[in-house]
């Protein structure tokens, strides 16, 4: 994953709450079996008129939004499925931040692995982003900072934002979350051990609930025909 | 002890290490990892390109279900792209000794209707699958959420996640449901009164007397929406119900292991005094049929109300939305929502299409015929129900109604497949999401129970099932 330290660009603005992941990249173009191709996709139904023209009316296809590398949106961003090829086609496209109000979860945690950094601000601060956009005709810039945990742009403004310090490590060294995890096969047998040898409830942390092994009938190849 | 929520007892029992951080996310134990074909080839590439092996794979089971055609299974698959992911499927299934519940199985179906009707969905197990509505796998008291794909490949590759510990919501229904007022309608009022994020960072607990007398369709119906408000998942404490459901299900625990089990599961629900972060009390018994009339699930009203007017709501963002929203659904403020045409009706999904769904729609059907102009499809969320359902001669009751009768796949409600919506055309569905094109691009989904979407169709238009003869 590419680290995020800090990053200068321009600032797409799409004033709309609650864009679902539907939106970002709808449903027909997901049978791509590649992490990649989605950036001709991003936004398709909004982005191209029924004819496959681009909607000249919509935010991304104004001139002034041409490279832009930070999208600017209104609450709930990402909501509805938890398809990450929204994140793979928003960061194909070049974007490298998201700002908003609110996040959906799944979404969140999806930017996270992507190296998409999603900043959070409060209403207040969202509103003077978006009218300081419309005051600069769209040509306007700010800088993300992740180590310092700041937005700012050369005009004054100034916002800082919170984000967890795990989430900020991955993006900040673009950690490989799997080998990370991997690091704990230890303790990730040990639980197994724990867990498979609790059967009956006696003792151990996870014994009272734990779903022993011998529960699970290992599945047979081929069945199916249980009718 | 300090009393615990269910979540809580569920999750403390899966923490497998705590990262030394201050806000630290938690390693957890993942006991059940399901997969479709649509959100892990990528991480199944992953594993390839890293050298990585499954690490759990009796603990994975696959099916193939979004993108599937649901015509003909002997014919093969005309779309040469849906076709490579399947392929896709099969083949990583094979490479990692998964087991895969494929078309020519009698047990696919939708990811969340085989994983409770196998028994492979259990009390007190963590769940996981690279899909939104995981959260339906909470009604048998599991913490069951979706995932995107990288996640699913460090589940593949660990068995295990790394998350934030959640927030917890009790949503309590009071009271007893009228009569025509089904688990759908409950899910709705509930997301329409706190918005599509009302519970984004929670992890919802369904109580109350309304949930209790649920049968274990309706509650998956109610947990499986709990993602379209926000919520990481959701979930109903265990019962005589649960019990009763998963007894003699192929993977379900047999004989004294079935009992020990039980005696087990009994003990998973919040404890008196348990707190939650935050709390919601609705009364089922004034809530009335919903049905969606904008873009969103919390855009929903009672069948009864009108469009609303952007003007009535507070925020310039709302107004702007629901603007928008209504100029989507070709629909003006004020026009009663009872009495509006439909051309399509959609009877499936993982919300709606299970057996009972499709005895309350058929109940309405029966001796009727769908309205003129109106085309109206059933697709049962397994093979399995399908099967249950030509048992009991429900296939013949909608196919003499004028419905077209099908094999099991999420079908219309993404629309991945063939069965999709023309530009305009208004759809009577009961999936859960309303999405714009959702159903296909300038579709116009109207969201309601089965009985709800059936009736429409025989009557042409949106009814109130409370007055229906
Ligand atoms: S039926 Fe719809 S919501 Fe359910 S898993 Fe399939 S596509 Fe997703």
């Amino acid at each position: 994953m590419t680290p995020f330290v800090r990053h200068a660009g321009r600032v797409a603005a799409l004033p709309r709450v609650n864009v679902d992941t539907d939106q970002i990249v709808p449903k027909q173009f997901l049978k791509r079996i590649e992490r990649t191709g989605f950036a001709p996709v991003l936004f398709h139904d909004w982005r191209y008129r029924a004819d496959g023209s681009p909607d000249p009316a919509f935010e991304l296809n104004q001139p002034a939004a041409a490279g832009a590398s930070i999208l600017l949106a209104g609450a709930n961003f990402g909501c509805g499925s938890s398809r990450e090829h929204a994140v793979w086609a928003l960061r194909e496209h070049g974007l490298r931040v998201v700002i908003a109000e609110s996040f959906a979860d799944i979404f969140y945690a999806n930017c996270c692995q992507n190296g998409l950094l999603a900043v959070r601000l409060v209403t207040g601060e969202i509103a003077e982003l978006f009218a300081r956009h419309t005051r600069a005709a769209g040509r306007y810039d700010v800088v993300v900072d992740l180590e310092a945990q700041t937005v700012v742009d050369d005009a004054g403004f100034h916002a800082a934002f919170s984000i967890a310090s795990y989430h900020r490590e991955m993006l900040l060294r673009g950690l490989d979350e799997i080998g990370r995890t991997l690091l704990a096969e230890g303790q990730i047998a040990a639980f197994e051990r724990e867990r498979w040898n609790a059967e009956g409830g006696t003792a151990g942390r996870a014994s009272d609930l734990a779903v022993p092994r011998s529960d699970f009938r290992v599945p047979r190849s081929g069945e199916g025909d249980v009718a | 002890m300090t009393p615990r929520t269910l979540f809580a007892k569920i999750w403390d029992a899966h923490v497998v290490h705590r990262l030394p951080l201050p806000d630290g996310p938690e390693l957890l134990y993942v006991d059940l990892h399901l997969v479709h074909e649509v959100t892990s080839p990528q991480a199944f590439e992953g594993l390839r390109l890293a050298g990585r092996r499954v690490r759990r794979p009796e603990l994975t089971v696959a099916t193939a279900d979004h993108n599937v055609p649901t015509g003909d299974r002997a014919l093969p698959i005309t779309d040469a792209l849906a076709a490579r992911q399947v392929g896709a499927l099969a083949a990583n299934a094979r490479e990692f000794g998964i087991e895969l519940f494929d078309l020519a199985s009698p047990r696919q179906g939708i990811v969340h209707v085989i994983g409770p009707e196998l028994g492979l969905t259990q009390p007190g197990m963590v769940i996981v699958c690279g899909d939104s509505h995981t959260s339906t796998h909470g009604a048998f008291g599991a913490l069951a959420f979706g995932i995107g794909t990288s996640e699913v490949e460090h589940v593949l590759a660990t068995q295990c996640l790394v998350v934030m510990r959640p927030k917890t919501m009790e949503v309590r229904f009071e009271g007893a449901p009228a009569s025509g007022v089904t688990a759908k309608d409950l899910i709705l009022a509930l997301i329409g009164r706190i918005g599509t994020a009302g519970a984004t960072g929670h992890v919802i607990e369904y109580t109350g007397e309304a949930i209790r007398g649920l049968s274990m369709e309706g509650r998956m119906t109610v947990c499986n929406m709990s993602i379209e408000a926000g919520a990481r998942a959701g979930m109903i404490a265990p019962d005589d119900a649960s019990f009763a459901y998963l007894a003699g299900r192929p993977r379900a625990p047999e004989g004294e292991r079935f009992t020990r089990a039980v005696a087990r599961w009994r003990r998973l629900k919040s404890d008196d005094g348990a707190t939650y972060d935050a709390r919601v009390t609705l009364d089922a018994a004034r809530v009335g049929p919903q049905v969606t009339w904008g873009t969103n699930p919390g855009m929903v009203a009672d069948i009864t109300a009108r469009v609303p007017d952007p003007a009535g709501f507070a925020s310039a963002a709302e107004r702007q939305a629901v603007e928008r929203a209504l100029a989507y659904m070709d629909l003006q403020p004020g026009t009663p929502l009872e009495g509006l045409p439909i051309d399509r009706v959609f009877l499936g999904s993982c919300t709606n299409a299970r057996i009972e769904d499709l005895r309350s729609a058929a109940r309405v059907v029966r001796g009727r015929r769908v309205a003129a102009g109106v085309r109206a499809l059933v697709v049962p969320g397994s093979q399995q129900v399908k099967a249950q359902a030509e048992a009991e001669g429900l296939d013949r009751v909608f196919r003499e109604a004028g419905f077209e009768w099908r094999n099991s796949g999420c079908s219309m409600c993404l629309g991945m497949n063939p069965d999709i919506l023309a530009s305009g055309e208004r759809c009577a569905a009961t999936s859960n999401r309303n999405f714009e094109g959702r159903q296909g691009r300038g579709g116009r989904t109207h969201l309601m129970s089965p009985a709800m979407a059936a009736a429409a169709g025989i009557a042409g238009h949106l009814v109130d099932i409370r007055r229906w003869a």
